[in-house]
């Protein structure tokens, strides 16, 4: 029997795709899908599959009322919001520095990629002892100065700058990296014929430079906040959320109510908390992307 | 601009000077910043050679875990996303629109949301501590298809169509055309998909409560937990997981960087 040609590339095409699909359907469709269900639960997992009530939205009311959520929230944002400013004004200004002079940038840059591709473990490892009393951080307080520095990990306020402190230093790198790439796409004779009307480098990257970086800024913005939303090994390791909940983030959150207190439900309904920021950020890139890159 | 890059890797340098020191040494003041006295047993105790220390870490037995967890998910993504790529990129089956769409809104969802259904899922059918719960999920990736499929629809379509009327299978076309010419593609999405396996810590954190099967992260951890810690041996099992994927980035950086500014578009 002859089949059509269509039908033909239809089993081609499902063949092609049929081991891919499913793997999709059964690791990332059927447990979103199953997710989602039991956020509306107050499914314990010590209670076994199938026996939770159906509590609607419960929990997605009753998180706001939990310190512990709220505070992982915020500290999520602050956390983000204050890495992603810093990685972006360090990483724009270093990479500018890099493009201008000729000789060692490969090797300068490979340097600061380093943090990027190294475990997170070892490096909170490293962290931690950066910033212990005998550390090189606190060694360098007391070399300029300062006399009895904070114990940055110990300490409820100074707990959650170390940490962000650490995430600039370990996003610089992939930033740089990026902002060297767009660089090398400059056009060439806008900045000659700058040059030529007397702007001074210092003029020609604030008027510039940032202009022409902005799609690329933009783009950073977006992709560091995701991926900083999501932050949990540096505060599993170096913290575990503490002192207090001075840096409990979200992903923390989630982690111990659903494997230490295994409160499946409740969990699940924060980490769809935690879609809908990413979400929203997601959101905003595609709404705001024409007004705010100017080029 | 080289001493702001000298600083940024004091952290490094900071490790492999202390993990060459005697336990006393690392927290002497001030910091010597070349050890005084060279103590590189501190290798010998986190590899176990030599029955030296006090007991076995078993930071060989990890490394093995880490590799074949590593490599038996880069190779099985880099087939299913080509094959699905490619599908997507080139066969006009019907229902390939709505499927792709129905990838691209899966990448919206962070992992965390399929933590706790996997977890269950795979405690339901008694998968808990064994490597399938790493291999299982990993071999597919839908970053991995969405890249692939970017990489084949840049390939000319006469190509294929050429091919095909001269009686070529789509599966020789496939094998014996197309993926020659993404090569430098599949080479970035294996370094993308290597680097986050290999430091894969939270599923190998739940999903592995075994120490025969704990993966490098997590067993960098047992150094760090325990009661007293020792800092030397810390930094040493620290300076071993590094150092090879140093060498392995600045041998393939040209891959990698490609691979990590194409896999940030995902986010």
């Amino acid at each position: 029997m002859a089949l059509s040609k269509q039908l033909r590339t239809d089993l081609t095409g499902y063949a092609f795709i049929l081991p891919n699909i499913l793997g999709v359907v059964l690791f990332f469709l059927i447990p979103i899908v199953f997710s989602l269900v039991i956020s509306f639960t107050d499914w314990d997992f010590t209670w076994g599959i199938g026996n939770w009530n159906w509590v609607g939205i419960e929990n997605y009311i009753e998180i706001w009322k939990d310190g512990w959520f709220v505070r992982s929230l915020i500290n999520t944002i602050i956390l983000s919001f204050g890495s992603v400013f810093f990685i972006i004004i360090f990483a724009i200004v270093f990479a500018t520095i890099i493009d201008a002079q000729c000789y060692g940038s490969i090797p300068i840059r490979l340097a600061m990629f380093m943090p990027k591709i190294s475990n997170i473990v070892a490096i909170s490892i490293i962290w931690v002892m950066m910033y212990s009393p005998w550390g090189p951080v606190t060694q360098l307080l007391q070399g300029i100065g300062i006399e009895n520095p904070p114990k940055f990990l110990g300490s409820y306020t100074w707990a959650l700058p170390a940490i962000i402190f650490m995430m600039i230093w370990s996003g610089i790198g992939y930033a740089v990296m990026i902002y060297s790439a767009a660089l090398q796409n400059l056009p060439k004779e806008v900045y000659e014929a700058a040059e030529i009307d007397g702007a001074g480098p210092i003029t020609r990257f604030f008027t510039l430079t940032i202009h022409f970086l902005s799609p690329t800024t933009f783009f950073l913005i977006v992709t560091t906040l995701i991926s900083m939303f999501q932050i949990f090994a540096p505060i599993q390791l170096m913290t575990q959320g503490g002192p207090g909940s001075s840096t409990s983030v979200l992903v923390y959150y989630i982690y111990t109510s659903a494997f230490s207190f295994y409160k499946m439900g409740y969990a699940s309904a924060m980490s769809w908390i935690l879609f809908l920021l990413l979400f929203s950020v997601t959101l905003f890139q595609w709404n705001y992307q024409k007004r705010w890159v100017n080029y | 601009m080289g001493l702001i890059a000298f600083t940024m890797v004091i952290p490094f340098l900071w490790m492999l000077s202390a993990s060459m020191k005697i336990s006393a040494d690392v927290i002497k003041l001030p910091i010597d910043w070349i050890p005084d006295y060279f103590y590189p047993d501190n290798y010998k105790v986190v590899w176990n050679l030599d029955g030296m220390g006090m007991r076995n870490y078993h930071f060989a037995l990890a490394y093995w875990n880490s590799l074949r967890i590593t490599v038996i998910n880069v190779v099985g993504s880099l087939i299913t996303s080509a094959l699905a790529g490619y599908a997507f990129a080139k066969i006009k089956f019907r229902g390939s629109n709505t499927l792709f769409l129905m990838y691209l809104a899966t990448m919206m969802i962070p992992t965390q949301v399929t933590l706790i259904p996997k977890f269950v899922m795979f405690s339901h059918f008694d998968l808990i501590g064994t490597i399938y719960t790493m291999i299982l999920p990993g071999v597919f990736s839908v970053m991995g298809t969405f890249l692939m499929r970017q990489a084949f629809i840049q390939i000319q379509e006469e190509l294929r169509e050429s091919a095909l009327i001269d009686g070529a299978r789509e599966f020789t076309i496939f094998r014996r055309i197309m993926l020659p010419l993404v090569q430098s593609s599949l080479a970035s999405l294996a370094m993308v998909i290597f680097l986050n396996n290999w430091n894969n810590y939270m599923d190998a954190l739940i999903f592995l409560p075994n120490w025969r099967l704990y993966t490098i992260p997590v067993a960098l951890t047992n150094f760090f937990d325990e009661s007293t810690v020792t800092y030397n041996l810390v930094m040493a099992a620290s300076a071993s997981a590094l150092l090879p994927v140093f060498i392995v980035f600045i041998a393939g950086q040209k891959f990698f960087v490609k691979g990590l500014v194409a896999g940030a578009v995902k986010g």
